[in-house]
């Protein structure tokens, strides 16, 4: 053991400083890839409970290892390239979508002092990230060479783009409100208990922010990009085996990414929702911030599952007209009310 | 060689490969997608330069969006490379010497002699807390306001042009006005009874 310590010290500082960064990123994504394989798992038993079923409950107690035999069966599944297909893009692809999905997390504020990369253009770096996630959906889509899979990247892309647009104004309804791009400063200028988070004063930006999340991750009711019933499994149809699983594992991650985010612009992130209040304010103050944030960040997993089970697919016109007449129009009136509020410093959010 | 100085030359070196492959390969689509890898890496270079605000919003912009689009309608179009490449040949001399040209001129305007480390002193390392995007925002609503607001108004103009340009009205679309979709009712608005004969035979 001492030689260890004395083989770390012996190290340059920059090499200490990489190696404990890796330790660090591995202790972020490690939990998130067991957070996603159980998110599948909840995912096929609440829509199952909800459709009165009882889902998954085979492998394991009730199907609790579900998730890991899912996993050994994906990896020793042949990966299929179809003839003609652009083999180093058609492999390239899912890793193109999952990077960004894990990436965005160096900036998110676990904890007060937990953060990975605690940098002043944080919300900057996560709107440039997930943007960059749509190629993965459009390169795979190309390179696959079938129609069906073509069909549903022009879908996809499209898709985004519109709804990328509404979620950024969104969030710069946010930064307004809050006065930095910092994430943990964003949670800060929400302290105060349940009613100073932002989902008050920037309510009309908090839905078109969870519903353009719903849509940027081509969730149901927006899965037209997926569409298994008019074009079979859309841009993923002839990935198989673990490509097929890493766009599997990239479309849960981001769920849990926007739940987080949600979380974080207008739910108060890590804290607590009786802070100053008089008899529950101090009776929940030994609880620690992480747990707020993930009941909160759970709360919007569990809604992702809940519009999945509930909706229908929306029509594709009415997708983009969603997109671009209701949402953007709404957003750009809400930034400019909470511009005048932040300005003229309206009482009980921005005094 | 300082790590910094490694950072630079190896997404330089990217950037410049990156550049080459866009105007040789054979498939657009795969030139576009040079142009993002050009892109990351030219973003990475303004990081280093401490531009923050402008590295991220590069990749936002062209990679998020602009390159979404062009690949949008690059793999949409069908497009005969050997029309494109029937003149590589025979303009290739003329692009060579374009391409020194040009070169030497970057090389002389911003080279050693107008930038140089005795014109301009080399700028001060900024602490970690020092926000850039700030900086930028407060001379741009500021100082610049009003070449700001005209640039936005042009380009504001140029999109309405663009979509004025583009929208034609379709006669034969089955399309359904959505309000008037949301406010019918029950009854006589969804369905029309009629009453025909049972078929005979």
């Amino acid at each position: 053991m001492e030689f260890l310590i004395s083989l770390w010290e012996a190290l340059p500082y920059e090499l200490q400083y990489l190696i404990w960064t890796m330790i660090k990123i591995v202790a972020i994504v490690l939990p998130m890839m067991l957070l996603v394989a159980y998110y599948t798992y909840a995912e096929r038993k609440i829509i199952g409970y909800m459709q009165v079923r009882v889902g998954p409950n085979r492998v394991g107690p009730k199907g609790w290892l579900q998730p890991i035999a899912d996993a050994l069966k994906l990896m020793f599944k042949e990966i299929i390239i179809p003839a003609n297909a652009n083999k180093l893009l058609f492999l390239m692809a899912p890793a193109i979508t999952l990077g960004p999905a894990l990436a965005a997390w160096a900036v998110f504020p676990f904890d007060e002092k937990l953060v990975l990369a605690d940098i002043n253009a944080g919300l900057l770096y996560i709107l440039a990230l997930t943007s960059v996630g749509v190629y993965g959906v459009i390169i795979g889509g190309w390179a696959s060479n079938s129609k069906y899979a073509f069909l549903g990247t022009m879908r996809s892309a499209a898709q985004i783009v519109a709804y990328e647009i509404a979620m950024g104004f969104a969030l710069v309804g946010v930064l307004v409100a809050a006065g930095s791009l910092n994430l943990g400063e964003i949670i800060r200028a929400q302290e105060g208990g349940l009613f100073s988070w932002f989902w008050l004063p920037l309510l009309p930006l908090f839905a078109v922010y969870v519903i353009s999340g719903v849509a940027e991750t081509n969730r149901a009711p927006f899965d037209v990009a997926e569409g298994e019933s008019e074009i079979v499994a859309g841009f993923h149809v002839e990935y198989s085996g673990m490509a097929f699983a890493v766009y599997f594992l990239a479309e849960y991650a981001n769920m849990i990414l926007i739940s987080a985010l949600t979380a974080v612009m207008f739910f108060g992130g890590w804290l607590s929702p009786f802070q100053g209040w008089p008899v529950l304010g101090p009776l929940f103050d030994w609880v620690p911030g992480f747990f707020w944030l993930v009941i909160k960040t759970g709360f919007f997993m569990f809604l992702f599952l809940w519009l999945r089970a509930t909706f229908p697919r929306y029509r594709y016109d009415q997708i983009m007209r969603l997109g671009w007449k209701v949402f953007i129009p709404i957003t750009i009136v809400w930034i400019a009310v909470v511009g005048l509020a932040v300005v003229y410093q309206v009482p009980w959010w921005f005094d | 060689m300082t790590l910094e100085k490694l950072i630079f030359y190896v997404l330089a070196a990217v950037v410049l490969a990156a550049a080459v492959m866009v105007v040789t390969r054979r498939n657009p689509v795969h030139s576009a997608l040079f142009l993002i890898l050009a892109f990351f890496a030219s973003s990475g270079i303004w990081l280093l330069a401490e531009a923050e605000f402008l590295a991220i919003v590069l990749v936002l912009v062209y990679v998020g969006a602009v390159m979404v689009l062009f690949l949008f309608v690059l793999m949409m179009l069908d497009i005969d490379i050997a029309v494109l490449r029937a003149g590589f040949i025979k303009l290739l001399p003329l692009g060579i010497v374009m391409a020194i040209a040009m070169a030497a001129e970057l090389i002389l305007i911003v080279g050693p002699d107008n930038f140089g480390l005795e014109k301009y002193a080399a700028p001060a390392r900024h602490a970690a807390d020092y926000s850039n995007t700030e900086e930028l925002g407060s001379v741009l609503y500021t100082v610049y306001m009003y070449p700001f607001e005209i640039a936005a108004v042009i380009l504001l103009v140029a999109i309405i042009a663009a979509i004025g340009l583009t929208m034609r009205r379709r006669t034969d679309t089955k399309f359904i006005d959505p309000s008037k979709q949301v406010v019918i009712k029950k009854g006589d608005d969804r369905i029309r009874m009629v009453s025909m004969d049972a078929e005979k035979g």
